[in-house]
């Protein structure tokens, strides 16, 4: 027997709304847009080869994970390229909460990452530690970290 | 922690990006199979295509016949009905009655053996005019097997396109039809057939 797996629109209406929601808390508005979409040719691409269907919005939300983190890494390479990389062509979308969108944007990487599995998704730590590839532990102390630093950001 | 709750509430718009994947999925040959819900005179109609040609036309509840068709040909289904644009111009056309013919490259992926010597020969039943299921049986190379013929248009995949509702029973009875006698008889109807 073969894997029954959905039609992929399916994993679409149910998860890219918040993939979406993941990855601009991550890289902002304006390269969240990329990120989505990379995200979902990857999935994509490997869909038919996977071997079971368990946890599909696992599986998703580990490729934006790591496809959040090329585009972090890629900034910190080349950090002209946030001035630059900016495509006229896709309209930033309205961010309802700048300064609070922009003190989470300002954690680095692995505590932001795990304060938006945390608050925006509401994931065990077990589950955040799945996802970023590091312990349940691990998982806690960015967690705990990166709130330390958003309440002296935004109440500053 | 007030701060958290706003950040748990805000709302993102993710369609722009959907549609750029879906375009992109489509350029790259990862869409194997684009779907679409159609209006029609005979209730709504999901319209499969594939990068090979329309490969199915269903009458059924759309998440069934979605399911089906992922679990049947491939996963890799999208809802993009940019792609099946031509499909539903030419079947507004028929329905109109501006159309008596389709020009649309078929898939047969969800036909197998006999069957599509069966929905072959129904392909060539022309507009308005109507057969058997023994003729059929005969055109496909097997006289003898109407039943078999029955079942293989009783499984047609593509209805309409592929005119299995011009295949009477050789008493003129009107035989069964995939999507409910009503409907056969509307389309026999639009053709200017009379059939009870």
């Amino acid at each position: 027997m073969s894997v029954h797996l959905p039609p992929f629109q399916q994993l679409i209406d149910a998860h890219a709304g918040e993939l979406h929601r993941f990855l601009t808390a991550c890289v902002g508005a304006v390269d969240a847009d990329d990120c989505l979409q990379e995200t979902l040719m990857s999935a994509l691409r490997t869909y038919p080869t996977l071997r079971h269907a368990d946890n599909l919005r696992g599986w998703l939300f580990t490729i934006a994970h790591r496809k959040a983190t090329d585009v972090v890494r890629h900034r910190v390479r080349h950090p002209a390229a946030e001035l630059d990389g900016v495509e006229p062509s896709v309209a930033p979308h309205a961010e309802p909460d700048d300064e609070l969108w922009s003190a989470v944007r300002a954690l680095p990487l692995k505590q932001r990452a795990a304060v938006v599995h945390r608050y925006l998704f509401d994931l065990a730590y077990r589950e955040i530690g799945e996802r970023m590839g590091i312990s349940e532990e691990a998982a806690r102390q960015n967690v705990s970290a990166g709130l330390r630093r958003l309440r002296l950001e935004v109440t500053r | 922690m007030s701060e958290l709750e706003r950040l748990a509430s805000l709302r993102t718009d993710a369609s722009a990006a959907v549609a750029a994947f879906r375009r992109r999925a489509a350029e790259e040959g990862l869409l194997d199979v684009a779907y679409a819900e159609l209006e029609s005179p005979l209730g709504p109609l999901t319209v499969f295509v594939t990068p090979r040609g329309l490969v199915r036309v269903g009458y059924g509840a759309v998440e069934d016949e979605v399911d089906q068709v992922a679990s049947l040909l491939s996963p890799r289904v999208l809802a993009a009905p940019e792609r099946t644009d031509h499909v539903r111009r030419e079947l507004d056309e028929y329905f109109a009655g501006r159309r008596q013919s389709f020009d649309l490259p078929l898939d047969w992926s969800l036909v197998h053996g006999f069957a599509g010597n069966v929905l072959q020969a129904t392909a060539r039943i022309p507009f308005g005019s109507v057969s058997t299921y023994q003729e059929v049986a005969s055109e496909a190379g097997s006289p003898r097997a109407y039943r078999a013929a029955g079942n293989a248009l009783g499984s047609n995949p593509i209805p309409i396109v592929v005119p299995c509702h011009r295949v009477l029973h050789s008493g003129g009875g009107l035989g069964g039809y995939t999507g409910g006698l009503d409907r056969k008889r509307f389309l026999l109807r639009l053709e200017g057939v009379r059939a009870d």
